[in-house]
């Protein structure tokens, strides 16, 4: 059995959810480890400080956020400008039984690393078999 | 109209997971130096190299595998493995000036210009 972590996407005629800060707003890429215990999330947020992570899970949606301050005057002279700068932002549905209370994360050289530990009827369980 | 509000409003998906160039860099200039500036999550200074030759700047590192003992990947995006970026600079720098600094992934490049690049005040006389 594995867990199923998905994307969510708001349906077309869902209202999305708008931003009152300005700026850009960029999807952290990630990578999504599922062991026997825990899924464990890392998402890469260059830039943001780690008191500008914000890390939610509700209802079975795993929020990330991310605050970046600019790096750059408004008014610089680029040369070469192969990336954006702003906020991070992605949403995920956890659909496995997830310990909401055990959950902790950790924000390590930009990147944000979230421990989601399964509840314990969630784990695999090896079960022995008796010969005679 | 609608779709300009999108665009403005919702997050730009990441990047393919498998890009052409890594790390992306930006760069720019002010009176006296350059200064270039790449985003390597998850890498400290022991793993990334920088230097300069002549008028080409080299970025390169490795980013290690966040993997473990039976563990199953439901996702993929970050780049792993080694990795290596090759910049042209448009002046001449003095290369014994470059500093470079880590921090929360951001890598900055400082790269004072040489001093024949720099501008220089003529005197008008009159």
């Amino acid at each position: 059995m594995t867990t199923q972590m998905l994307e969510q996407s708001a349906p077309a005629d869902v209202v999305r959810t708008e931003r009152t800060r300005g700026g850009r707003c960029y999807q952290p890429n990630v990578d999504i480890l599922e062991s026997p215990g825990e899924l464990t999330l890392y998402a890469d947020m260059p830039g943001v400080r780690s008191g500008g992570v914000d890390v939610r899970f509700e209802n079975g949606t795993l929020t990330l956020c991310g605050k970046v301050e600019p790096r750059q005057k408004e008014d610089t002279n680029f040369l070469l400008r192969e990336y954006g700068i702003g906020d991070f932002h992605r949403t995920f549905q956890v659909s496995e039984v997830i310990d909401a209370a055990r959950i902790t994360a950790e924000f390590v050289d930009g990147v944000l690393i979230v421990h989601l530990p399964k509840v314990e009827a969630a784990r695999p369980r090896r079960i022995a078999v008796k010969t005679n | 109209m609608d779709r300009l509000f999108n665009d403005l409003l919702e997050c730009t998906p990441p990047a393919a997971p498998v890009r052409g160039t890594f790390p992306q860099v930006n760069v720019w200039e002010d009176s006296d130096s350059l200064v270039a500036e790449a985003e390597i999550p998850g890498l400290t200074m022991q793993n990334v190299e920088v230097f300069v030759l002549g008028d080409e700047l080299t970025i390169q590192g490795k980013r290690g595998e966040t993997s473990g003992e039976g563990v199953t990947y439901h996702r993929r995006e970050r780049g792993l493995g080694e990795f290596s970026r090759v910049l042209r600079l448009p002046v001449a720098i003095d290369a014994d000036k470059v500093s470079a600094e880590l921090r929360d992934g951001v890598l900055t490049i400082r790269l004072p210009k040489a001093q024949a690049a720099l501008p220089r005040k003529i005197q008008v006389k009159s």
